[in-house]
């Protein structure tokens, strides 16, 4: 998952990218499940691999983007970047090192008797009591990148 | 399965791998697609503590709640990005970041 | 034997027997149907020849069968012909498509209840396999997350052709998928709200005790007025859900992506011989699942009607037997209705099909959702 990861930064052909990058969301979504998180790990494959990503291809199609031409990386970019990710490794590393309760393995869940534990039903009754305010946001927000969508495009229409 | 940590350790490397990318690349599409990968990453961080950190004896599902919400974010995010980038194509017939520096001055 | 091993065994069994044995057996024998059909349809023979070639052996006669041995005949030829790879492609891309194109298709079947179960004595107990190979408490959202995975294989084979044809009929076929994927979504809700249960298994188990969703009356509960009410959401939701099946497996009057006339083949045009029949196997596959997952939301998946398998025992070996023919039976009887449905309806314009996705249906299946929940608040 982690080598798709690194395809995504390193192909030149934004498509090869692309698919790298599905693989290693699928990747994600197992790994969810592996946490017992069966409804997320199923709605990252649906929304991330089967909609978002079919739209990046979507446009990186229709612009009909060729592989890039072997232009001279930006040295600064480049060096910036490394020192960056060097750095991130090097704090993750010594973070991860010194923090106890991250040996910790997988703590079996328990569930009262004479019933199996479903994700989905326990997050929808939190979605939809405790945080219903949220979901009125987020709905709202969703209204808003549609028109926001939908005005973006048509003013290149009309031109 | 793996403790904590490896979890973790995934988390860090992806978002760093996203992180990397954002420098590195100038195709704004791969950007993008670096943006939502480091997004994922922190959403792996999020269901590991909610997965380890049981509340009686459940995951905690208040921090799978955030994931969710993530989510539904970042897929509108795409949908006006992606608009964006398309127009912004349509303008300047280039997606590459370092020719659009007419703001530049 | 232990627990483990044997749950393993008879796991493969159902996955080799549900995905290879049984669906791809039903895809060759569509594609026949298909042809005798339409054939029927349009007043004409169709495939009736293929059978033993006695004759080669010495014998007067051939025996025909009706042209049973038809897609036996047809996967030779596919295997047999030359699989010539056209040079202006994209090599990786060209080969991993068909692939993507077929996978998904069979593996959402897995969560397909094809049957109740069925206990057999194994070492002296007894054990109870139920006939489903994944029991997952997310069954639909799982079926549309892999099924949403397939529109790869026709994006990747119509941009990596690097041909016209194909790259219109494989942009046209993203873009309706993603719009109609809402529809088939949203279509499935007031389902899910009546049912209150996202478990195939459980919907399935349900339906068979209380009659089916779509046929709402059971010997042994009577008449219930409520239940008559919600079929009118119901009806609406197995409606639009048909339709934005339909639309999903590009099949007509949505077959748009492969439309002859303008796309000579739509994203395969340039495939051959196995290749090709991998795209076509997965169309049918798609179309077979799909069918599968309607009949087993709507029209009670393995139960018989009326509620009458609460006075038959359970788990024994005939009565699930019984049931997996129940459903498959159910399911092609469903198939042919869709054959019935391409050979009966011209095709859609572009622009037509996307005002159908978008204004029609979207607001249809939202509506839909609204009024269930209206109707259920109404009943309780």
């Amino acid at each position: 998952m982690l080598l798709f990861g690194v395809g995504v930064v390193v192909n030149r052909n934004p498509v090869a990218s692309a698919l790298c990058l599905v693989v290693s969301f699928v990747g994600l979504a197992s790994l969810f499940i592996s946490l017992d998180a069966h409804f997320l790990g199923i709605i990252q494959i649906l929304v991330y691999t089967g909609a978002v990503m079919v739209l990046f291809l979507f446009i990186i199609m229709l612009l009909d983007l060729k592989e890039e031409a072997r232009r001279a990386l930006n040295a600064w970019a480049v060096a910036g970047g490394a020192v960056v990710a060097l750095c991130l490794v090097g704090t993750l590393l010594h973070v991860l090192g010194t923090f106890p309760k991250g040996e910790a393995t997988l703590p079996p869940l328990v569930v009262p008797e004479g019933q199996t534990y479903e994700d989905t039903k326990a997050l929808g009754t939190l979605l939809f009591t405790e945080y219903v305010f949220h979901v009125q946001v987020i709905g709202l927000l969703l209204l808003g990148a549609t028109v926001g969508v939908v005005a973006l495009s048509k003013k290149e229409a009309s031109k | 399965m793996g403790t904590l940590n490896g979890y973790l350790l995934v988390s860090g490397l992806l978002f760093t791998i996203g992180l990397t990318g954002v420098m590195v690349r100038r195709n704004i599409i791969i950007i993008f697609m670096c943006l939502e990968l480091m997004l994922s990453a922190a959403n792996l961080t999020l269901v590991a503590f909610s997965r380890f950190g049981l509340v009686n004896g459940l995951p905690n599902h208040h921090g799978q709640l955030l994931v969710f919400f993530t989510i539904t974010v970042a897929a509108a995010e795409v949908a006006v990005g992606l608009a964006i980038i398309v127009a912004l194509y349509r303008a300047k017939q280039t997606v590459h970041v370092e020719d659009l520096k007419s703001l530049g001055g | 034997m232990d627990w483990l091993s044997f749950t393993l065994i008879t796991t493969l069994i159902k996955i080799v027997g549900l995905c290879f044995v049984a669906i791809l057996g039903l895809v060759s024998y569509t594609v026949y149907a298909e042809r005798r059909v339409s054939a029927i349809i349009q007043d004409r023979v169709g495939p009736n020849r293929v059978g033993l070639p006695l004759t080669l052996l010495g014998f007067k006669k051939d025996v025909s069968f009706l042209g049973l041995f038809q897609p036996l005949a047809d996967g030779i030829k596919f295997i047999l012909k030359e699989d010539f790879t056209p040079a202006h492609v994209k090599k990786f891309y060209f080969w991993l498509a068909p692939a993507l194109c077929l996978v998904p298709a069979l593996l959402t079947c897995a969560v397909l209840p094809f049957g109740s179960s069925i206990t057999i004595p194994w070492n002296g107990s007894e054990r109870t396999i139920p006939l489903v190979i994944a029991n997952l408490n997310v069954g639909p959202l799982f079926v549309f997350a892999i099924a949403s995975l397939g529109v790869y294989g026709i994006v990747l084979a119509g941009w990596s052709s690097n041909s016209k044809y194909p790259f219109f009929g494989s942009v046209r076929s993203t873009s309706q998928m993603i719009s109609y994927e809402i529809s088939l979504g949203l279509s499935l809700v007031p389902v899910l709200l009546v049912m209150g249960e996202l478990n195939l298994v459980t919907i399935s188990q349900q339906q068979s005790e209380h009659g089916w969703n779509l046929l709402p009356y059971s010997l042994r509960d009577g008449f219930d007025l409520n239940r008559w009410l919600l079929l009118i959401p119901l009806g609406l939701a197995f409606v639009t859900f048909v339709i934005a099946m339909f639309a999903e497996t590009n099949r007509l009057p949505f077959d748009l992506p492969e439309c002859e006339t303008e796309l000579v083949g739509g994203y395969h045009t340039e495939y051959s011989s196995m290749k090709f029949a991998l795209f076509f196997m997965g169309e049918y596959a798609a179309m077979i699942v799909g069918s599968g997952i309607t009949v087993t939301l709507f029209l009670g998946g393995w139960s018989l009607p009326l509620g009458l398998d609460n006075y038959l025992p359970k788990g024994t070996v005939w009565v699930g037997l019984l049931h997996t023919a129940v459903f498959f039976s159910k399911l092609i009887a469903f198939l042919i209705f869709f054959i019935w449905v391409r050979w009966t309806l011209p095709r859609f314009r572009y622009d037509q099909l996307m005002r159908l996705g978008w204004i029609w249906m979207f607001e249809i299946c939202l509506a839909n959702v609204l009024l269930t929940a209206g109707i259920l608040w109404y009943i309780s």
